[in-house]
């Protein structure tokens, strides 16, 4: 997965995109691609991944952290 | 996957101004998911036989030498062969060590060859197994464009790719097509002498791996040796 490592940690790209999320609020795909500088098909991979997995949601044309996103920060960060 | 289920399967091959067939994939970058992952962007996806010959290492140290321009044009590039993600992760970090270049584009790992199959990138004739030198260009809405293949001896001139791209690009935008040899604007794009050299067939023995860096030839690495002719 590209928003979980084999030990269950979230990877550095995930913990990039909900950092930018919590600080920017809701972006765009290409918005996030920009803030976090990494290429826009990795980055729509980790969101799809990440929205699967009710970290993130959709709102329309952005994305959003939700509720169980911010625990799931607060809980990986080192 | 065995030869009798290949066998088995029946694939078209993709077909210009149709949609190019979508998979989903592990990379060197993560899992992908094409068209979805790219959409809005023009992508070349292009096959190579293996990881660590040197043909292929050649084609991928110019394809990334030219990635940005291929970003100007907002293109991505895609690499694919059937080696594991494992051996395209040792072969891109031998590459940067030995040369210096950052491979930033993904290659997929297509070990079940099921892109390759649904894309027609291995021609029994020439190998089985390998994949041949094939380069897809799909626009941004997911067509397929154009097609060129070249066999497993041939590298591919990158900046012929890059040309390609502007001139679908171009036809696209001004409602034109381009004359034999077109170019965008003058090019400064020269060949040197490097470009005359040509590679010595990779030793295929560890005793023989261990000589070749010992014989006279220009050599990069064990396995990517070139001549003068």
């Amino acid at each position: 997965m590209a928003c979980i490592t084999p030990d269950g940690k979230l990877t550095e790209r995930a913990k990039q995109i909900l950092e930018t999320l919590i600080k920017e609020g809701c972006k765009t795909e290409e918005e996030i691609a920009s803030l976090v500088n990494r290429p826009l098909f990795q980055v729509r991979s980790s969101i799809r991944e990440m929205v699967e997995a009710g970290v993130l949601e959709r709102k329309e044309e952005r994305v959003c952290i939700t509720d169980k996103g911010r625990e799931v920060y607060e809980l990986g960060k080192d | 996957m065995s030869e009798e289920r290949m066998e088995q399967q029946v694939f078209s091959l993709p077909r210009l101004g149709e949609p190019a067939p979508a998979f989903e994939a592990q990379t060197t970058m993560g899992p992908i998911k094409f068209p979805e992952d790219f959409k809005g962007r023009w992508v070349v996806l292009f096959s190579h036989p293996a990881d660590f010959t040197p043909v292929c290492t050649t084609e991928f140290i110019v394809f990334a030498k030219y990635y940005e321009e291929f970003q100007k044009r907002n293109c991505d590039i895609i690499g694919l062969s059937v080696d594991s993600v494992f051996s395209h992760i040792a072969w891109v970090r031998n590459i940067e060590e030995k040369t210096g270049q950052k491979i930033p584009f993904p290659i997929i790992a297509d070990h079940m060859a099921q892109v390759a199959q649904k894309y027609g990138m291995i021609h029994p004739a020439q190998s089985n197994t390998f994949t041949v030198r094939a380069v897809f260009v799909i626009d941004d809405k997911g067509i397929l464009r154009a097609m060129i293949y070249y066999p497993l001896t041939t590298g591919r001139n990158i900046r012929e790719i890059l040309r390609l791209v502007d001139a679908l690009q171009t036809a696209d935008k001004h409602g034109v097509a381009t004359p034999a040899d077109w170019v965008p604007e003058p090019q400064t794009w020269e060949f040197t002498e490097e470009n005359t050299k040509v590679i010595v067939p990779p030793p295929t023995t560890t005793e023989d791996a261990q000589r070749r860096l010992q014989e006279g030839y220009e050599c990069t690495d064990w396995y990517l040796c070139k001549k003068k002719i």
